[in-house]
């Protein structure tokens, strides 16, 4: 980081900090007032909100506020790890983070490699387009286009009745054992082009050397494929890894919200959802950021966890 | 030289069309079918699958989302806190990279580390409601833009970009009398041009697509919904009534709910499937600017 005393030589090093404030202080008025003004903002929308955690030892009540209302300890902790519908949303949203984490990295590895071997540039262009297209559409548009293609009339039931490998509609909606795949299924239509321009523009940096070395030896494409640009994407891979394990815990809530029913609540209500019933639904505030609270302490947990896993691995790290 | 291609060579490139193919049809299928359905007859989706093309071609449900007020209101919403959340968003997060890219800047160090710290904790659903509940912006519309204004992320992309300009441009401008805000207005914001379009899009993208702060705090206030937020009570309208044969007993005209989703979606999607193609170039830049330097 730059010394402020090396952007102004002039001043040597006999000003002290505080004199050297004095004196550039009239000069920078515009920076200080903006800065001022922005830190107020960021006090008010990023760090009051923090303090809101305490509400989750209390019995909030709006009216009271945060120092009016009556302190409970742990009381909502307790009711929370009691509650088996938690354990049982908990569960679900490790599920499906895991099934996403793993399913969308190996899709989006395997897409930027096979689309680098593809030769034609203009081909390369054009898949590569439309491959992101679903990442900038939003996810009610997505669950929308996700239930029209699963629903009784839908493109895939149509399918596999021609194919004659049903007799009659799935109701895909209606069974518990199919609601994780068709979240992590959805995730992968939306994100495989998307999260791949990172791999392929790590590709792009690979030494051609490597490849020219791997022709003399005979090597196929595939075995090129596999045993050098592969290889070469590990530290992306590794970085990338560590910082989504931290986003496990996020795996979702617009799919599971406007796609959850009654039939198949059990399976597909996450965190995120029993945190809006709780907190804005029924109005138990404390519950809410209680729910909110062990939420975020999980997430700190596994991103620590899985930069300590790499490190002893001896892999690239995040901090 | 001429190469030789072998037999496994051959297999591979076979495999690599096939996959490549059905990988465009499984991306395009889907919105290409709700864009033909959206220019069908209503009753004839139901009695003739479509599927890339429209059998019976009729504008009916455009007319019909077109001649919907909510639909209307909720079409201006959309585009207001779009332009308006997206100014919002650039002016403050510009000024925050010029603030904290100056070296010369008393306090750079720990402005940027506030807002850094920003990036890594947040406090969650209810306390962000609970908030936007005494700042009196529940039912209004300015819970929409300005509460995500200022996003570190954003400005320490903005910032990476300035940090690259030379110095002695602004010290140059200095000599010549000219005050920061000066600086940052003729000297620092025209060369930012590249980085300023792909924040932009960022936050237009974003805002346009966003519907949850709609559900959470202005649910009961009809006059600010969104479209997206519209668009997913009709899926759930849809959902709940489980197949149009029963929506179309009430219906005299030659629209279905189903219909008039599909035209909804289109409506809504096409600002961003025309748009994205050319602006590719700057999200990518934008991806690997934040990829890299983060």
């Amino acid at each position: 980081m730059a010394n402020y005393t090396s952007a102004s030589p002039m001043l040597g090093n006999k000003l002290s900090r505080s004199q050297h404030i004095r004196k550039e202080a009239p000069k920078q008025i515009f920076l200080l007032v903006s800065s001022a003004l922005l830190i107020i903002y960021g006090i008010v929308f990023y760090y009051i909100p923090l303090v809101g955690w305490l509400t989750a030892f209390q019995n909030y009540q709006p009216a009271k506020g945060i120092f009016g209302s009556e302190w409970i300890g742990f009381a909502k902790f307790k009711f929370l790890f009691d509650d088996k519908t938690f354990w049982q949303d908990l569960r679900n949203t490790i599920a499906m983070g895991v099934i996403n984490l793993v399913l969308s990295f190996v899709t989006a590895i395997g897409f930027a490699l096979l689309l680098n071997e593809v030769r034609s540039m203009l081909a390369k262009r054009f898949i590569q387009t439309i491959s992101y297209m679903p990442h900038f559409l939003s996810m009610i548009i997505v669950t929308a286009i996700v239930h029209d293609a699963l629903s009784s009339e839908g493109a895939v039931n149509e399918l596999l009745m021609s194919l004659k490998w049903v007799d009659q509609a799935i109701p895909f909606f209606s069974i518990k054992g199919y609601f994780w795949w068709i979240v992590a299924f959805t995730n992968i239509w939306k994100e495989t082009g998307w999260n791949a321009i990172i791999y392929l523009a790590a590709i792009t940096s690979i030494d051609p050397s490597l490849y020219e070395a791997a022709d003399i030896d005979g090597a196929g494409r595939f075995q090129k494929m596999w045993y050098i640009t592969l290889p070469s994407l590990k530290p992306t891979i590794i970085i990338l890894l560590i910082i989504n394990v931290g986003n496990v815990l996020n795996a979702g809530f617009e799919l599971q919200y406007i796609l959850g029913n009654d039939v198949i609540r059990s399976v597909s209500d996450t965190i995120d959802i029993y945190v809006l019933r709780w907190g804005i639904k029924q109005f138990d505030f404390s519950l809410g950021t209680a729910a909110g609270i062990f939420k975020s302490a999980v997430s700190i947990i596994l991103v620590v966890l899985s930069n300590q896993v790499s490190k002893w691995a001896g892999e690239e790290k995040l901090f | 030289m001429k190469k030789k291609y072998s037999a496994g060579d051959i297999a591979f490139e076979v495999c690599l069309i096939i996959f490549m193919v059905l990988f465009v049809i499984i991306t395009l299928y889907p919105v290409l079918n709700t864009i033909a359905t959206s220019f069908n007859d209503g009753f004839d989706s139901i009695v003739n699958r479509v599927h890339l093309w429209p059998h019976k071609w009729s504008l009916d449900n455009y007319k019909t989302v077109l001649a919907d007020k909510e639909l209307k209101s909720a079409a201006l919403v959309s585009v207001a806190r779009t332009v308006i959340g997206t100014l919002l968003s650039l002016a403050v997060n510009a000024l925050l990279a010029f603030v904290v890219s100056r070296k010369r800047f008393l306090f750079k160090r720990s402005v940027s580390l506030f807002w850094v710290i920003t990036m890594y904790v947040n406090g969650g659903l209810i306390p962000t409601y609970l908030l936007m509940m005494k700042l009196h912006m529940l039912n209004s519309f300015w819970v929409y833009v300005i509460p995500g204004a200022v996003s570190a992320f954003n400005m320490l992309v903005m910032r990476n970009f300035m940090d690259g300009i030379p110095e002695s441009l602004e010290e140059s401008a200095e000599i010549d009398g000219a005050g920061y805000f000066t600086i940052f207005v003729k000297i620092i914001s025209p060369l930012c041009k590249p980085v300023y379009a792909t924040i932009a899009l960022f936050v237009a993208v974003y805002q346009w697509n966003a519907w949850f702060d709609n559900m959470i705090y202005n649910r009961m206030a009809t006059q600010y919904t969104v479209m997206q937020y519209k668009l997913m009570q009709m899926l759930q309208n849809s959902m709940a009534s489980s197949g149009s044969v029963e929506g179309l007993r009430h219906n005299a005209s030659h629209v279905t709910p189903n219909a008039i989703r599909a035209a909804a979606t289109v409506v809504t999607m096409l600002p961003i499937i025309c748009l994205y193609p050319f602006l590719q170039r700057y999200f990518v830049t934008g991806l690997t600017i934040g990829g890299v330097k983060e």
